[in-house]
């Protein structure tokens, strides 16, 4: 990934009145990745999209997307980039094909539309409609528009927000489906199983600031390095045997479990070594991983949903 | 040009799906000028001394003022739906520039005025309130003339009701007030002097005095003056308009 990015911010910085809703935000997005903006409501993620998009101007900073300013080359960018804007509704009474046929109509290269219609599964609902439509149809909708004119970037803001989780799981499939296409996906999302599930790459916003860019894994990594493995065992020397291991950091028993919190990956490795070497009879054994969540906690000090 | 008129007839076909919109702008002011029409036929020659001057000889020009006052607001609610529910500003995320997104509205709301003027027209010829000697087509161009200026008024008026909900009873209540005191009812002169300001600053009082006059066959270089002013307030309120106007 030593091509230019697709896009490139730098210092951006957007003031409503007398409240910064984005504070000095940069970052890249690299070409065919799915990267995701995450932080609660009001964290400055969808002013930040939307100044990339060209749809807000920023006070401050630089934008270039697929080497464009989207202040100044708007027009020329929207031929390019697909968007998905949050909670946009369209016209209550307009058919399903009518919309894909009037946006392909708005582009001078457009993909077939019958044809994303089908691929979004909505050929049942060509002449619904958009006020009939589920909510999950509906956002199967916004993206068939979001890629009507095959664009190179796609922009996906609270995508799944409201969905139920099956629908929200299609969704996740459909993105999936994007990057394959080898396009590149920007998304904004509070939901950190979505960020972790799909994103390659993720920015943690909180406060209009980003706090954090790595892929989900890397974050856990970085900043949530403790694991925790449960064990169910009735040998009565479990407990001692646990404490030997060097990487563990306390062992707590509780009933026929036993609860043991240490540090690094290999954690898991060195108790079942210990089980294997002692013998312990095992009646239940899991480990927890600590998440996005955890580590969206431990950086900002509240949770997504506070 | 294209996407324009391509928009124009979604948001047409998208309107007549809807119909209560349609029984609001068309039907009621059809309706009710049928109503009036009625009474007049009934009462030719000296009964019709009974009826007031306003409805006895200048029928066609309150059922065109009706006309303005239906579509205007009709403009402005869907607007203001359009921006409520992101319409809008999804609309405006398109390479579709954003006065194409307004002018499509005004497009299919003149439409509609035309229509709405012809069953008129037609419902006049029954009562024989219309004779074949009216200047019809020259009277629909003033109305939509007279339309168009005001509409550019609904746009402001549009920026400036907060919700959809308060758009149509906020529009009302500026609307018909207007049309009050535009001269039709009274003489402008006959108002009080604040209220006479007002008329004098709004357009419905040069469309009320215009469609008279093409009505009653003065033509339209008499009301040069109405045409005039009519212009101005279309150039001035489309630009405070542009102003002030909320996507979002």
């Amino acid at each position: 990934m030593t091509h230019q990015p697709a896009i490139h911010v730098a210092t951006l910085r957007k003031v409503y009145g007398r409240t910064v809703a984005v504070h000095d935000v940069s970052f890249d997005v690299q070409p065919g990745e799915i990267f995701g903006l995450i932080g609660p409501n009001g964290a400055g993620k969808t002013t930040t999209m939307e100044c990339i998009e060209g749809v807000r101007r920023p006070d401050r900073g630089v934008i270039s997307v697929l080497g464009l300013d989207p202040a100044r080359d708007a027009y020329r960018l929207q031929q390019r980039i697909g968007v998905q804007l949050q909670a946009a509704q369209l016209q209550k009474r307009i058919k399903v094909r009518e919309a894909v046929a009037f946006w392909a109509s708005l582009y001078p290269h457009p993909a077939d539309g019958d044809q994303l219609i089908e691929q979004l599964g909505l050929s049942e609902k060509r002449d619904a409609w958009f006020m009939t439509l589920s909510g999950g149809q509906k956002q199967r909708l916004f993206i068939a528009l979001a890629l009507i004119n095959d664009p190179q970037l796609v922009f996906l803001d609270e995508l799944t927000t409201g969905l139920d989780p099956q629908a929200r799981r299609a969704i996740w499939d459909l993105v999936r489906g994007i990057r394959q296409r080898g396009k590149t996906v920007l998304l904004t999302t509070h939901l950190m199983e979505e960020a972790e599930r799909l994103c390659d790459r993720v920015a943690i916003i909180d406060h209009g600031r980003i706090v954090d860019v790595g892929t989900p894994a890397e974050l856990v990594r970085r900043h949530c390095p403790e694991r925790t493995v449960i064990v169910g065992t009735d040998d009565p020397e479990a407990t001692e045997r646990f404490g030997a291991i060097p990487q563990i950091e306390s062992v707590e028993r509780r009933g026929s479990e036993v609860i043991l919190h240490g540090r690094g990956e290999d954690l898991v490795t060195h108790v079942i070594r210990c089980l294997a070497e002692h013998r312990i009879h095992v009646i239940d054994f899991r480990s927890e991983v600590p998440t996005l969540e955890d580590v969206f906690l431990r950086l900002t000090g509240h949770t997504i949903r506070d | 040009m294209g996407r324009l008129w391509r928009l124009a007839w979604l948001e047409t076909k998208i309107f007549v799906r809807e119909p209560m919109g349609v029984v609001g702008t068309v039907g009621v002011p059809v309706l009710i000028f049928v109503v009036l029409a009625r009474m007049v036929a009934e009462r030719r020659g000296d009964a019709l001394a009974d009826v007031p001057p306003l409805i006895a000889g200048d029928l066609p020009i309150l059922g065109a003022m009706f006309i303005i006052a239906t579509t205007v607001l009709s403009l402005v609610t869907i607007i203001a739906i359009y921006r409520e529910g992101g319409i809008l500003k999804r609309l405006r995320a398109t390479p579709l520039r954003p006065p194409a997104i307004l002018t499509a509205h005004v497009l299919v709301k003149l439409l509609f005025t035309l229509i709405t003027l012809t069953l008129m027209y037609l419902a006049g010829r029954r009562y024989h309130l219309v004779i074949d000697e009216v200047p019809i087509v020259s009277f629909g161009l003033a109305l939509l003339f007279s339309t168009t200026a005001i509409i550019s008024l609904g746009f402001v008026i549009a920026s400036v009701v907060p919700t959809a909900r308060f758009a149509q009873p906020i529009g009302t209540l500026i609307i018909y007030p207007l049309i009050g005191m535009s001269g039709l009812f009274v003489p402008v002169e006959a108002l009080p002097p604040a209220l006479q300001a007002v008329a004098r600053a709004m357009p419905f009082t040069y469309a009320a005095s215009l469609l008279r006059g093409v009505w009653h066959g003065e033509g339209w270089a008499s009301h040069s003056g109405d045409v005039l002013a009519l212009t101005l307030m279309f150039v001035v309120f489309t630009g405070v308009s542009a102003r002030v106007f909320r996507w979002e």
